[in-house]
């Protein structure tokens, strides 16, 4: 039995680093725009879908479709900050919603009509030849998915905390006019908000399609749980959305073994509805004081 | 608005042209999307009267639609229930379990607001699939009986679309008088700002929970007549697409216009029958029609007239110079 839970916790840390992944760009679009970007999912679905399309209509190696489908997703990302998000700059945060999901309706869509309504498979990056750890099995692919979260993690810590870019971008996100004034371009530091959480969901899309499959309508569950992990962890675009995100992975996966697999999904909005009610500034912030 | 005469005129109007459509569209199949017409109005009324005039989202509206149908189909299918009697009980169940969740709930806004009632509409949706024994999961409940009324039973697009018309006409009719009345305007208070409203008095909170609810009582009634014309009900009707697609009809028809709502209803269903030669690009027009509705017509279908007329104006004037 011991084993069996480890195995839950495992699987769920590793479904959890992609959560934590989608979580972290839904919060750094939040915090330099005040947008929650219902389209996010969506990334993640064209990372999986563009690199098994390349990889397997144009025969591409595996780093070469990687590569084209996070440059190509971001295209996507940059393209419709510019088309929709840009031109509605002071329309209210409803009009913003109402844009984000059509956004995510016609994504999906145009999807649907290029890459059809198959669930299509990519390779595992090296072997399918499972490890054993302490009783219980991982992949390899596991290990792909910690070790590229971490880095994506940690680059990330990097460029917020020790690049000018970033530091610009932390101090849009404090305080947009103030950022302004002091010279720093609003516009640009939105638009790399959108190309960096892009990235980062076609990321998170393309490391996990090797074991949970890809279609054109992964996006809309994966996103959602994505933000559920940005809740948990405040908002935050650092460590603190990680942490939700793995948490919910674990308890999703020990719920599903344990409970009932069929309420999987259910696990994870429940917890989000909990804390939305209970402790909305997140479960690691102090509660800050309603602005009017 | 307006004042109370032109109010009711329009509404003598429009159920007016409701009476009389059967005979021109009679015995087609446009009948039976007619029908649909009249129960999405319904949804979409109910909606916008939370989305429009009190300024809060929600993107559950599908499972309080579901929960309506599900309980009324259950209540009549497995035990035996009188179908009026059925609508009832699931009005009250759900206008219960709204007001319950209301007040934790609509304590949240904008984003949060959207992402609390999308988690409880895909929570209610995955119990519709998994609870089996009750709902018949994802193949569906079968075997719901018609609504009768004396001898005659609601069993032809006919006398479905003269009931659920009956319903979506007192719906209409429901919300102009509200958002006309002392609370429309406490409503509309609390959309410019919530603070300012509850300064003058307003019960803020206490009033979008009532409002919340009176929402979902309208889109439970809807449910339960739909499942009693379709007779038969599976989850897929009441997912998190139906939710966006309400919420498309609210804003293409207009927010904060009763009869835009109509006019939103009436397109959506409408539109896929049209389109019907191209099925899979339905959902790549939603998705456009949204975004470019939004962008550039936030106003929605019922501002097209006030849209036009500068327009041709413009061109008359043009006209006259060249003259």
């Amino acid at each position: 039995m011991s084993h069996q839970i480890l195995q839950y916790i495992l699987s769920g840390l590793s479904t959890g680093a992609i959560y934590s992944l989608i979580g972290i760009g839904f919060a750094i679009i939040y915090n330099s725009t005040g947008i929650i970007n219902f389209a996010q999912g969506e990334f993640v679905m064209l990372g999986g879908i563009m690199t098994w399309f390349f990889l397997s209509v144009f025969q591409l190696p595996l780093i070469a479709a990687m590569v084209l489908a996070i440059a190509l997703s971001t295209a996507v990302g940059v393209l419709f900050e510019r088309l929709t998000i840009r031109p509605l700059r002071n329309a209210s945060p409803l009009i913003l919603v109402i844009i984000t999901i059509g956004a995510s309706i016609l994504i999906r869509g145009m999807a649907m009509l290029i890459w059809g309504k198959d669930t299509h498979s990519l390779p595992m990056f090296t072997g399918s030849e499972p490890l054993t750890v302490a009783g219980a099995t991982l992949l390899p692919q596991h290990l792909w998915i910690f070790g590229i979260t971490l880095f994506i993690i940690a680059v990330n810590r990097f460029y917020f905390h020790h690049s000018i870019s970033g530091k610009a971008m932390r101090a849009c996100s404090h305080n947009r006019r103030a950022a302004g004034l002091v010279g720093i371009d609003v516009k640009r530091m939105v638009l790399f908000s959108f190309a960096i959480s892009s990235a980062l969901g076609s990321v998170a899309g393309i490391i996990t399609a090797p074991l949970t499959m890809t279609s054109y309508d992964v996006g809309i569950m994966l996103g959602l749980k994505g933000f559920c992990a940005a809740i948990i962890g405040g908002m935050s675009s650092g460590i603190a959305t990680v942490v939700g995100g793995l948490l919910l992975g674990v308890l999703e996966s020990l719920g599903a073994g344990m409970v009932s697999s069929g309420y999987k999904d259910a696990i994870a909005f429940i917890i989000l509805l909990l804390i939305l009610v209970i402790r909305p500034q997140g479960l690691f912030k102090k509660a800050e004081t309603e602005r009017v | 608005m307006g004042s109370e005469r032109t109010n009711l005129l329009k509404f003598l109007l429009f159920s007016g042209s409701v009476l009389v459509a059967p005979v021109l569209f009679s015995g087609g199949y446009l009948m039976n999307v007619l029908v649909f017409v009249g129960i999405n109005t319904m949804l979409a009324v109910a909606l916008n009267l939370l989305l429009g005039y009190a300024g809060q989202i929600s993107l559950g509206q599908a499972a309080f639609f579901g929960l309506g149908a599900y309980i009324s189909g259950v209540a009549t299918a497995t035990y035996g229930l009188n179908p009026w009697a059925a609508m009832g009980c699931a009005a009250a169940i759900v206008g219960l379990i709204a007001f319950a969740i209301g007040f934790p709930i609509l304590k949240l806004k904008g984003h949060y607001l959207a992402m609390a009632t999308l988690g409880f509409g895909i929570i209610v949706y995955i119990a519709f699939n998994e609870t089996v024994e009750l709902t018949g999961g994802p193949s569906g409940l079968t075997g719901i009986p018609y609504f009768t009324a004396g001898t005659v039973q609601f069993d032809s697009d006919m006398k479905n679309y003269y009931l659920i018309w009956g319903f979506a006409l007192m719906t209409i009719l429901l919300s102009v008088n509200l958002v006309n009345s002392r609370i429309g305007r406490a409503l509309r208070a609390i959309h410019d700002s919530e603070v300012a409203a509850r300064v003058m008095g307003v019960n803020a909170r206490l009033l979008k929970v009532q409002i919340f609810t009176l929402s979902a009582v309208i889109s439970s009634v809807a449910g339960s007549l739909y499942a009693h014309t379709m007779t038969f009900i599976s989850p897929a009707s009441f997912g998190f697409n139906f939710s966006v697609e309400l919420l498309t009809m609210v804003v293409i028809g207009g927010l904060g216009s009763v009869y835009g709502s109509f006019l939103g209803a009436a397109l959506l269903t409408l539109l896929p029958e049209f389109l019907r030669t191209f099925q899979d690009y339905d959902i790549v027009a939603y998705g456009l029609l949204l975004i470019l509705m939004t962008m550039y017509m936030p106003g929605g279908l019922v501002r097209i007239p006030s849209f036009v007329s500068p327009i041709l104006a413009k061109i008359k004037a043009g006209v006259g110079k060249h003259a």
